[in-house]
Order: structure tokens, then sequence, then C-alpha cells
């Protein structure tokens, strides 16, 4: 609750931060308020479950979590953004400014208690990373991109308010308490068929959103169209959102497990092929992380299909250790990118990993630890959460879906390992890659916990 | 405790090496491995093989889930950590004669991909096993694909995939057993031997191993990834993977496949025999027809895995004892063969048996070690290779006779490959690739005695290693037959 307060005050200030002659104030300021809603965030640790808003948002630990896997992420993005200084067309203090407002839909979104209050986290998010994905105003692909992006969303949102107006014809309440006991009562909810499709046409919503298949179509045109900061900005936080609730949607209405247990399913498994096999062909990296991103959603479905009580911790650290390896992904992908520029536009093809080891051993180790971690090979923290989320598949006893998720992890190494033959194995040309010393930081700190989470899984099951 | 220092001074000492440049890094990783070498020996010298595991360790790892970071040595793991301490200071010695680009990273990975071995081999959690058994890929990954030869790049992608895949299978077994244990939960190796499962789900399990573990050897018909990575990849990192990585698998077969899924030996058993007797046969049938060296041993260590494998599914005594001294003896015979082909290969730049002969003339010291490596390869008696395959064999044929009559034409067949890849090398005319060969230099010789000595050890008094297995093979074969 508090970092919604603060990060809007914050939000505000930013924009009148837009103002001064200066825009080297930006970042700093900008870094510093994430940090101060960041330790905000932590007050109210193990103290919950509080309930504000007239009911319509909860706090309690799992919220406090995710609350702080998103501000963590934002803080990282924004630290690795440079400023915006690069591009004399760019808006700093708006995009600060929306980046910030975002993340109070992100939060919103994760301690939603009512749907309204869904809908209004899910809209605030969207909303403000429709503009920021056309922020590269001059670039064609980027205002393509922000345009299907919109046009998409506000139809999947549609769906979404759809899905809730028939939940609450059926159920009379927004509170998801209420339509928790609606679901449990068996007698009325089996014969009530305008719940099951409102919850089935909020979930197609919530779906869009994470970018689960056949909901994806928007996904790979989207990332790679988006200025790259917004990219990683959004293949962590909004996914991590949108999980998040997806879970607690699903969690209140457990009562008829087997009734979406199935649709899910079928879901996950479709975005998984979708996912791989769809990486395989790309020639771009930044394509390459776009469909890799709808597979790691597949596999964060399968703990939904699953959702037996480790769920909670797995959907937590798998979205920590998937945000931790896609930021330095992206990380390293900008430098190089800009690095390898063909005519003023980024290169983000393969190739232009050639040689990465040669000219810049760090930034080749970063990627190499972060594709492992996305491959989910051991001792990193990607296999722990590929882990907990097979075991929790078990647990229900669904092993064929944890075998073709394994399947798929095959196919993931496949196109992981490309990026990292192109920087160790290949020649390119031996231009030394600079970086900046605070960019080197973040990096290495999402490398270190990568790894420390990697060899030690326990230290983050003592935090939670 | 011991068993932690084994795993984590190979770490220690590649991370010295990675830090220390590139003038000090063959010295320091020699030293790194002579020390594990050291402590595996000290370990041996207080190990009581009646015992069951001893020098363990546990700390809690994922806590809430029983899983726990758990390591410990019987009989069957000392005699394989025996085998890799011994043979990895051999390969860093070995290589030594050889320039190689960034010489720091190349030492500390074999150091490191020793201490993901070790680990490999002691684990008594199933989870840890199977972390260190991907974690032994990243290294030799690493090791081929930089330093190999000019197909590199495809080939160790292959190789790393193929092998990923099947033991991302074990893996799910591995999850499926964690989940029949009762209470809490444990992945204990020790716990999943306890389990009762249908024969159904064995079937299953069993598969699911046999994947993993028939690839990682391989066998028969899982081999494609071999031939290839063995002859693109740097001689030391074949030296791991036929030397040592291979016998993961083997290992796996013991220590997981036959103890948790008894019935599921029972059923699918025969097939899986009649694919590792394959093996042996294809196997040797091509390594006569290869003209490189490199491939035709290669081949050579592809037929005997088979037998090895053969022995373990007969789960008798003596296949097991076979398999286990036979993993030694291979692996002796095979680091030195490998070893001599480089030599070779250093000093004529062909390994093309059509453009070699008449090494023999100008080289006694070479040819008498060849010679021997060979002998003990093609299993003369007296030497180190009779003692493992006599015993397989026997086994063999105790489990069906024809079997054993197939399978023991390897003897025949090993001799014939064995032969002509000496005959067409070392004597005849001399070719003009050989003008000029040196005979071998001190540090070489360093490499090749030690091996040569333990040839003759193990083919002369098996029984000092056979008794350190002999205890705990017993015990499994006690589980298996419950």
């Amino acid at each position: 609750m508090y970092p919604i307060i603060l990060l809007s005050v914050f939000g505000v200030v930013t924009l009148f931060l837009g103002f001064s002659k200066s825009k080297n104030i930006l970042l700093p300021s900008t870094l510093l308020f994430l940090a101060i809603a960041l330790g905000s965030n932590f007050i109210e640790w193990g103290k919950g479950p509080f309930l504000y808003f007239y009911d319509m948002l909860r706090v309690d630990n799992l919220t406090l979590a995710f609350n702080g896997i998103v501000l963590i992420s934002a803080f990282m993005i924004a630290a690795i953004s440079g400023g915006f200084q690069d591009n004399a067309d760019s808006e700093p203090a708006e995009y600060y400014g929306l980046m910030l407002f975002s993340l109070v839909g992100a939060i919103m979104m994760i301690g939603f208690d009512h749907l309204i209050m869904l809908f209004i986290g899910v809209e605030i998010l969207s909303v403000a990373m429709y503009v920021l994905t056309g922020s590269n105003k001059r670039n064609l692909r980027s205002n393509e991109a922000a345009l299907k992006y919109f046009l998409m969303g506000a139809f999947a949102t549609g769906f979404m308010l759809f899905g809730m107006t028939l939940l609450y014809g059926a159920t009379g309440s927004f509170q998801l308490v209420a339509i928790q006991g609606f679901a449990s009562n068996m007698s009325v909810a089996s014969q009530s068929y305008i719940f099951y499709a409102g919850l089935l046409l909020l979930l197609i919503g919530m779906l869009f959103k994470v970018s689960a298949a056949p909901f994806h179509f928007w996904t790979p045109d989207v990332y790679e169209g988006a200025p790259t900061i917004f990219t990683t900005f959004m293949s962590t936080i909004v996914k991590t959102a949108g999980f998040a609730a997806l879970f607690r949607l699903l969690n209140h209405t457990f009562a008829i497990y087997n009734f979406w247990w199935i649709v899910i399913a079928v879901i996950a498994v479709l975005t998984l092929l979708v996912g791989n096999i769809g990486a395989t062909s790309q020639n771009s990296f930044k394509r390459m992380l776009a469909y890799s991103g709808i597979s790691h959603a597949g596999y964060l479905l399968i703990a939904l299909t699953a959702l037996t009580k480790p769920t909670q911790n797995a959907i937590i650290f798998y979205s920590l250790a998937y945000s931790l390896s896609t930021i330095a992904a992206f990380g390293v992908l900008m430098l190089v990118s800009k690095e390898k520029a063909i005519e003023g536009q980024p290169n983000e093809r393969y190739e232009a990993f050639n040689g990465l080891a040669k000219q810049n051993p760090l930034l080749a180790f970063v990627l190499a630890v972060s594709m492992l971690s996305l491959a989910g090979i051991p001792l990193t923290a990607g296999f722990w959460g590929k882990f907990f989320i097979f075991t929790s598949a078990a647990e229900r006893g669904i092993i064929w879906i944890a075998v073709i998720a394994v399947l798929m992890s095959t196919v993931g190494i496949y196109y992981y390992f490309r990026v990292i033959i192109s920087s160790y194995f290949k020649e390119g040309d031996t231009v030394r890659i600079r970086v900046a010393p605070f960019y080197q930081i973040i990096l290495v700190l999402a490398t270190f916990l990568t790894i420390l989470f990697g060899l030690a899984p326990g230290i983050f099951e003592k935090l939670i | 405790m011991l068993t932690l220092l084994l795993i984590l001074l190979p770490i220690a000492a590649g991370v010295i090496t990675l830090l220390a440049g590139e003038r000090l890094a063959k010295q320091l990783a020699l030293v790194g491995g002579l020390a594990s070498l050291g402590v595996a020996v000290f370990t041996w010298l207080q190990f009581d093989p009646a015992a069951g595991s001893q020098f363990g360790f546990k700390y809690a790892w994922v806590a809430s889930g029983g899983i726990s970071f758990a390591a410990g040595i019987d009989g069957i793991s000392m005699l394989l950590v025996l085998l890799t301490t011994f043979l990895t200071p051999l390969i860093i010695l070995s290589a030594f004669k050889n320039e190689y680009k960034n010489p720091s990273a190349f030492y500390s990975l074999i150091l490191f991909m020793e201490a993901a071995l070790i680990g490999v081999f002691t684990a008594s959690d199933a989870f840890v096993f199977y972390l260190f058994f991907e974690a032994a890929l990243i290294p030799v990954y690493f090791l081929a694909a930089t330093w190999g030869g000019e197909n590199r790049i495809k080939v160790t992608f292959k190789f790393f995939i193929y092998t990923m895949f099947g033991s991302l299978f074990m893996f799910v077994a591995l999850v499926y057993l964690y989940y029949q244990t009762p209470g809490t939960h444990t992945s204990e190796i020790t716990a999943f031997y306890q389990l009762q499962l249908s024969p159904s789900a064995q079937g299953f399990v069993f598969w699911a191993f046999f994947i993993a573990f028939a690839i990682k050897m391989p066998l028969f018909p899982f081999h494609t990834w071999q031939p290839d990575t063995y002859t693109e990849s740097p001689t030391a990192a074949t030296m791991l993977l036929s030397g040592i990585m291979l016998k993961m698998g083997v290992y796996g077969l013991i220590r997981l496949l036959l103890p948790i899924v008894p019935l599921g030996m029972e059923q699918w058993g025969f097939l899986a025999m009649i694919l590792s007797v394959i093996g042996i046969i294809y196997g040797s049938i091509i390594a006569i027809q290869q003209s490189d060296m490199k491939t035709l041993i290669a081949y050579s260590s592809f037929a005997h895995v088979g037998l090895m494998a053969a022995g373990v599914f007969s789960s008798s005594l003596n296949g097991l004892q076979g398999a286990l001294i036979q993993m030694l003896a291979h692996g002796i015979n095979v680091i030195g063969l490998f070893f001599i082909v480089d030599i070779i290969y250093s000093r004529t730049k062909t390994r093309y048996l059509d453009q070699l002969g008449g090494i023999t003339q100008s080289t006694p010291h070479l040819s008498v070690y060849f010679m021997i490596l060979l002998l003990g390869s093609v299993a003369l008696p007296l030497t180190n290779g009779f003692v493992g395959e006599f015993l397989l064999l026997s086994s063999v044929f105790q489990y069906k006779g024809w079997l054993g009559a197939v399978a023991g034409l390897t003897i025949i067949l090993g001799s014939v490959y064995m032969l002509r890849l000496f005959q067409k090398s070392m004597f005849g005319p001399k070719s003009k690739w050989v003008e000029g060969f040196q005979d071998l230099t001190a540090s070489e010789r360093a490499v090749l005695l030690p091996l040569v000595i333990m040839v003759f050890w193990i083919g002369i008094y098996p029984s000092t290693f056979l008794k350190i297995t002999e205890p705990a093979v017993n015990q499994l074969l006690q589980l298996v037959n419950n």
C-alpha cells in the first residue's frame, strides 16, 4: 500500500522535474524513488494481511514478495536505461514518470481483492506500456508495435470487462472472497453457466497480458519493435504482475479446479510449443527473447495448472529467476546492438554477438549465465525455477505435462546456446566494447544473484 | 568431510589456476590434480569396504522439500573416485606438450570437470547426483568447443543437446520418484531403493533412466554423437569424455537403475541387454574399417562400454564386479591410447592409418608403451583388460548362453582392429609423414609409465580393486533380489 501512494506522488514529481533544465537529475531521482518504494514495501512484511481501499486491495506476504520482484526489476531496468540521453527526441521525464505510474498499476494487479481493482491495475499498466512501446517516435517499427499492442490490448480488455460483468451477474459481487464463496457452493456454482463463461473471458483477458498462446500473436512484433529498455520492462514486470494476478484469481476459484485445470493445461502446452518452436527459427536475438518470453509463460502456466501448496513459492522463485536473467540478457543486447549498429539502427541479430568473449569477457559471461539460467541448466536460478515447477506438477500427478515441458526445455537449449556459441566460439571484429561502471554493477548483480540462487535456493526459501 | 574436500579441492585449484594467469597455469593445475589424488589415496587408506557409505556430509539444501546436499563414499564410489583422481593429473600432464591459447581457462575447466565428476560418483542425494551429472557437461562442452577441431561447434552442439535431452528424462523420473517417497518427501537415493512401485511405473522409470545413461555411455542406437565428438575434441577433452565421463553412465545404471527399478529390469532388461550386445559387435565392425586413429579408438570405446552395460544388465555379482573393474581398466587403456595417438599426430600431423607406417624403426619406447596399452585393451591375460572382460563375458554367458557367445566375439574383433591399428601405424615401410620421428620425451613417459604400471597391477593382482567394491556390490544385489 505504501508503494502505491509513494509511486503515484513520485511519478507526478518526476514529471515536474522534467521542467528543469538539467536532465541529469532524472535518473538518480528515479532510482532514489524506486529505492524508497522498495524499502517502504517491506514495512508491512510479516504483519498482514491488511485490506485497504474499502477491501479492494489485499496486502499480505505474497503480495509483498511479488511487489518486491517488480520493484527490484524496475530499479535494475531504470539503472540500465542510462537516462535516455542518447536520443535527442526522447523525453526522459515522461518515460520515467510513466514507468513509475505503470508500477502502481502492477502493484494493484498483484494485490487486487476486488475485480475493479484488477481492471484499474491492468489499465494503468497497459496504457503506460502502449505509450512507452511507441516512444521511439521516428521509428516505424516502434509505431507499428505501439498501435498493434494498443489495438490488441484494447480488445483483450474488452473480453476481460465482459468477463467481470458476467461474474458480477452470477455472484452479485466483485469481491474475490464472494466469488470464492460462490464457487465453493457446488450446488449453485455447477448450475451457473454465466459464472463459467465470465471466468473464462476474464482468464482470456489475463492470458493475453502474459502472452500465452493462442493470445500471443502481438508479442514478437511488439517486443521487437519497442525500444529494448521497454521490452525489458514488458517482459519482466508485466509478466510477473500478470502471473501474480492469475495466481490470485485461480487460487480463489480453486473449488472449480476440475473445470479450469484442463483449459489452463491445454494453453500451457500450446504456449510451450509455440514459444519454443517459434524461437528456434529466429535470426534476431531480440525476437528470440520475445518467443522465449512466451515459452516461459508456458512454464509458469504449468505451475498454475498444478496449483498445489508449493506453487506459490514456485511462481515467485521462477518470476525472480526469469526477471534477473531477462534483464541481464536485454542489458547485454542493448550494449551490443548499439555497438554493432548498422546505418544507425541497432543490430539485434545473432551475428552481432560474434566474438563477444574477446571484445568484452564480462559481457559474454553475463550473457552466458543468463542464457544458461533461462535454459534451466543446473547451478543457476533458472534450474530451480523449473525444478519447483516440475515438482508441483508431479505432486498434482500430471507427469505428462512435465514430460512435454522437459522436451521443450531441450528445444530451449538449442536457441539459447546459439548466442553463447556466437559469443564464445565465433570470430568477430576486435573492437573492445566499453561499459559504464554503473551499468556493469547492475549486470554483475543480476548474474551474481542468478548464481547465488542457483547454488543455494534455500536462501530464498528463508526469505519467504 | 573427506568427500567434501574431494569435491571442493579441484574447484579451488581450478579457481586459482584461472586467476593465476597464463604462465603458471599448467603447473598449478598439475599440483591441484596431484593434491586431489593425494586426498583420494588418503581416503582409500582409511576406507573400510565393509562399512557402507563413509566420510559423508549432509547439509540442508531445500529444507522444506527434504532435499539435502549430501554425499558419501562407498566401495563403488571409492573405485571411481580413485579412477577420476588418478587420471586427471595424467590428462593435465598429457596436455603439457601442446600450446593452447588461454591455458588458464583450459586447465581450470579440466579441474572443474574433475570436481563435477567426483560429485557424481559420491552423491547420495538424487538431485545432487543430477546436478553434478549436468554440471559435468558444461566444462567439457567449453573445452571441446573452444579448443577442438574444425567442425567442433556443430559437433559439440549436437553432443550437448543430445546428452541434455537424455538427462532431462532422468530428471523427470527423479521428480516422480521423489513424490513417491512417504511423508514430507526426501530425495535420498537410499530412500528411493525402498519404494514399492508398481511394475508399469517401474517400466517408465526404467526407460527414463535407460535413455539418460544410454546416451551418456553411449549405447547403441544412441551413440551417433560420440565418434564425431571424440574426434573433434582436443585430446584432453576426449580423454575426459572417454576415460571418465562415460563411466558416469555405467555408474548411473549401477547406482540408480538396478536397485530402484528391479521389476523394470525384469520386463525390459533383456531388450537392454540385446542393445548392449549389438553395440559391441557393431562398434567393433565399424572400428575395423576406420582409417582415422582417433575415430577408431572412439568406436572401440563404444564397443567396450557395450560389454560393461551388458554385464550390469545381467545383474549378477560377476557382471557388476566385471563392469567396475573394466571401467577402471578401460579408463586407463583408452586414455593411454588417445595419448599415443596425440603423440603421433603432434609429430606427423596426420592421424590416418594409410599415411602412417614404420614408426617402430625409430621409437623403441613408444612402441613398447603402445603395445602394452593395446594388449591391455584387447584383454590379453595378465593385463588389466582381461580381468574385466572375463568376468563380464562369464556373466553374460550365465544370463543367456548364446548371447555370451555373440558378445564373446568382441575378443576376436577387438584384436583385429587393435592389431590393425598397431600394424598399419607402427610397422611396415616408413612413410614420408614419419620422417624424423622423435621418441618419447620425459614428460610423455611420465604420463605413460603410471598407466602401464596400472595395466599390470590390475592384470596381475586385481583383488586390490575388486575387494574395494565387493561388499558394496553384494549389498546392492541383495537389494535388487528382494
